[in-house]
């Protein structure tokens, strides 16, 4: 501190310039340093999201300023209360079964010797690693409406074709599936990272003291992994809610609207019906609702942090 | 030169009739000479193959002869590409100077589109007038906002096995539809109760009808022209949501829900390929779409394909409406080729080069004029020969092009048509179980909201 302190003090004697001096400072540096990676954000989220927002505040013809009527107009249309009530019901059962599926994978992953666990943690990476669009098309010529491949293979053992994709909630579910299909690696992978840093030493323990196996889970493994739980729980609830592909492709939204999500209802308002304003309000609408969720996810995580250190 | 002209004379010279030429140069034939001018289109990606490949040889033969570069890209619209294109330069305000827009969408740019209302004027002077569907759609505010495009405009008239309908429901549509310029016997009888009563013979039979009623464009076009031969407006001229008190829509939506039960149960999820696999598969007796399902089954069910015809759709108390779904060609206001570009589409409108587009795509392309219904390749195309006659409009079918939600002003009515508010009106009664009133309660609010903001 007295070093900088004398240095500036000698700066000013000897004639350095005030720009000298600011380029100079270690904080000047530092934000030259990462001025790359501030425009990036700046130019691909920021401007985007300052762009979407402005959007939202025009009328129809983007000729007028009209403040927040689009959000009012979307609360008072039905079709979008549907929106709302499927993208919650479509993000939190497929991020609850997802982080289910990929906990148990995990373990069972954990529990095979490390010779043959690479084998199959490639394999069960797949979905993953397979674009969604391509994948889901897979999926939409199983559940195709005339001629489903699983419908034949239940009608071999006499049990009548389920109509995945016409009825609502079987329409609903098929989403929902083929989200957790396509996401449950994830969580595997993570999970499987987290078990893989918890100490044995603290297995040893419990099992000393007599532990079961649910009370090493409870009382070891889950309180371990409580962060990168809430890390990956809110990172996929993101992911999920902003979800577009598989709901477009797969159902289009239909029947009668009942899968539709906030980004495949955006589309069809704001591109395919020409109204942009209103589109840009729908896919706005999300924000706020992860925006507290992502809040008290990353303060308890925080929390937790601190009473460790 | 040799005649004593010196090397200077001659680049004199060469730089005088270039500049003769540039003043000049969508008049005059300069086949040797260099483009000055580069102008950039981009037409939709035709279903038909081929059909990428006349619209490239046009722009060229016309860029030959203009001295004009033309450059084209063709944009898909799987994944709505072309929408996402369209919106994108719209935004940019830069892009294209020519672009193919789908059927809203020259409406919904109106403002960013040069009028060209000179081309179409000459155009109408040459070919006669143009469909009033097509006008609705393209003319804004007293002018032409986009000419109505050849490439990839369509008709989605009957599409049936003539052979299933005269068995389970006798009817010979063949003789009530010729492929020649006259009706035939039981034409008076088309109509919705016939086709209502053909629907449940045939699906007793086991070949249901293949009538989407989900939210593709196919679902959406059928119903609309139904409910137009019907009268019912969800929506005035005015912009008035009228859906709940219009006596058409109640008693279009009561037929439809008694139509409902002899369609397949699962129509509800059904896109734009499910019909056409229906009836290629054998499993369907009619369909509504143009010749591209024909086209299909003569390449992977020959023994289909031969039993298919092409006919009108059936007559309301309004009248006879075909579902109509054309394409326009657009200038942006934005190019810097306005004069080169609308040389170019004057030139592609023209009967010859719209006779070429048609006959490369099968027959698959509408022109905007009825005058250019009798195009060879309609009396010709088959197995079996004759087969799509019937589907551009010809005099004798009494018959008009529509588009649902017409005639509601564009801007609420292309939000109605892609948000499907008549197949859901539907799907609420006959799949929801809900009630008439509820269901027409329900579109009368999704509508207002349309119209609002």
């Amino acid at each position: 501190m007295s070093a900088s302190g004398a240095t500036m003090t000698a700066g000013r004697t000897e004639g350095v310039t005030s720009l000298q001096r600011f380029t100079r400072r270690r904080s000047t540096i530092a934000f030259l340093m990462t001025l790359p990676l501030i425009a990036v954000i700046g130019g691909l989220v920021v401007y985007p999201a300052g762009y979407a927002m402005y959007l939202s505040t025009l009328n129809r013809r983007m000729t007028e300023f009209i403040g927040l009527e689009q959000f009012a107009i979307l609360l008072d249309t039905d079709t979008f209360w549907m929106v709302i009530a499927q993208s919650c019901i479509f993000a939190v059962s497929a991020v609850l079964l997802k982080a289910l599926i990929g906990f148990w994978l995990a373990h069972m992953l954990h529990d095979i010797p490390a010779k043959g666990q690479r084998k199959w943690r490639g394999m069960l990476l797949v979905p993953w690693v397979i674009p969604p669009a391509l994948s889901t098309l897979g999926w939409w010529w199983m559940f195709d409406p005339s001629y489903s491949s699983i419908n034949y293979l239940l009608n071999v053992f006499a049990v009548p074709s389920v109509p995945w994709l016409g009825e609502p909630w079987w329409a609903r579910t098929s989403v929902i599936i083929v989200n957790v299909w396509y996401g449950a690696p994830f969580f595997m992978i993570m999970y499987l990272a987290a078990l893989k840093s918890v100490p044995e030493q603290l297995y040893e323990a419990a099992a000393i003291d007599g532990a079961t196996g649910f009370q090493r889970l409870r009382y070891v493994t889950l309180p371990m992994m409580r962060n990168i739980i809430s890390i990956t729980v809110l990172f996929s609830l993101i992911v999920t809610f902003a979800n577009y592909d598989i709901v477009r492709v797969l159902t289009n939204g239909g029947p009668r609207d009942l899968t539709h999500v906030f980004a495949t209802y955006a589309f069809q308002v704001g591109i395919l019906s020409g109204n942009v304003p209103r589109g840009a309000a729908v896919s706005l609408f999300m924000f706020p609702l992860l925006a507290i969720f992502a809040f008290f996810v990353l303060r308890g995580v925080t929390r937790r942090n601190k009473e460790e250190s | 030169m040799a005649q004593g002209m010196t090397r200077r004379d001659m680049l004199r010279a060469g730089a005088g009739a270039v500049a003769i030429a540039g003043g000049t140069a969508l008049t005059a034939p300069a086949v040797h000479a260099q483009a000055t001018t580069t102008l950039r289109c981009g037409f939709w990606d035709h279903w038909v193959p081929a059909g990428n490949g006349i619209m490239r040889e046009l722009c060229a033969e016309w860029g030959r002869n203009n001295r004009v570069d033309v450059q084209v890209d063709f944009i898909t619209s799987v994944g709505n590409q072309n929408l996402l294109t369209i919106a994108a330069q719209a935004q940019a305000r830069s892009g294209h100077d020519i672009l193919s827009f789908p059927t809203w969408e020259p409406s919904a740019h109106a403002r960013l589109l040069e009028p060209v209302d000179d081309i179409v004027g000459r155009l109408i002077g040459k070919y006669g007038p143009i469909n009033p569907t097509a006008e609705y759609l393209a003319k804004r505010e007293g002018a032409w906002r986009a000419i109505p495009a050849v490439s990839g405009s369509q008709h989605k008239p009957s599409l049936a096995r003539f052979d299933l309908l005269q068995e389970h429901a006798g009817l010979d549509v063949r003789a009530m539809y010729p492929a020649e310029d006259r009706a035939g016997p039981g034409v008076d009888q088309w109509n919705w109760a016939t086709f209502l009563t053909a629907a449940e013979k045939c699906a007793a039979a086991g070949f249901h009808f293949g009538l989407p009623m989900g939210s593709f464009t196919d679902a959406v076009d059928w119903v609309g022209a139904f409910f137009r031969s019907h009268n019912a407006k969800f929506i005035d001229e005015n912009g008035q949501v009228t859906v709940r008190r219009d006596p058409g829509v109640r008693a279009g939506l009561e037929y439809l829900v008694r139509l409902a039960r002899f369609l397949p149960n699962d129509v509800w999820a059904w896109d734009d390929a499910s019909n056409n696999r229906a009836l290629i598969s054998g499993r369907s007796a009619l369909i509504f779409n143009p010749p591209s399902t024909w086209a299909v089954a003569k390449r992977d069910a020959p023994a289909v394909a031969e039993k298919c015809w092409t006919f009108p759709m059936p007559a309301g108390p309004a009248g006879r409406f075909t579902p109509y779904l054309p394409y326009f060609w657009g200038i942006w206001s934005f190019s810097r080729n306005k004069t080169a570009a609308k040389g170019l589409l004057e030139f592609l409108s023209d009967r010859t080069s719209a006779d070429r587009q048609t006959t490369t795509s099968s027959g698959y392309d509408i022109p905007p004029f009825g005058s250019m219904s009798n195009f060879d390749i309609w009396r010709t195309e088959g197995p079996p020969t004759g087969v799509v006659y019937n589907y551009p409009l010809k005099p004798h079918h009494q018959a008009q092009q529509s588009i649902a939600f017409a005639p509601a002003p564009a801007e609420i009515a292309v939000q109605a048509y892609n948000q499907a508010i008549n197949t859901k009106l539907v799907a609420r009664v006959a799949q929801g179980g809900e009630t008439i009133d509820q269901a027409l309660t329900w579109a009368e609010r999704e509508l207002r909201n349309f119209a609002r903001g």
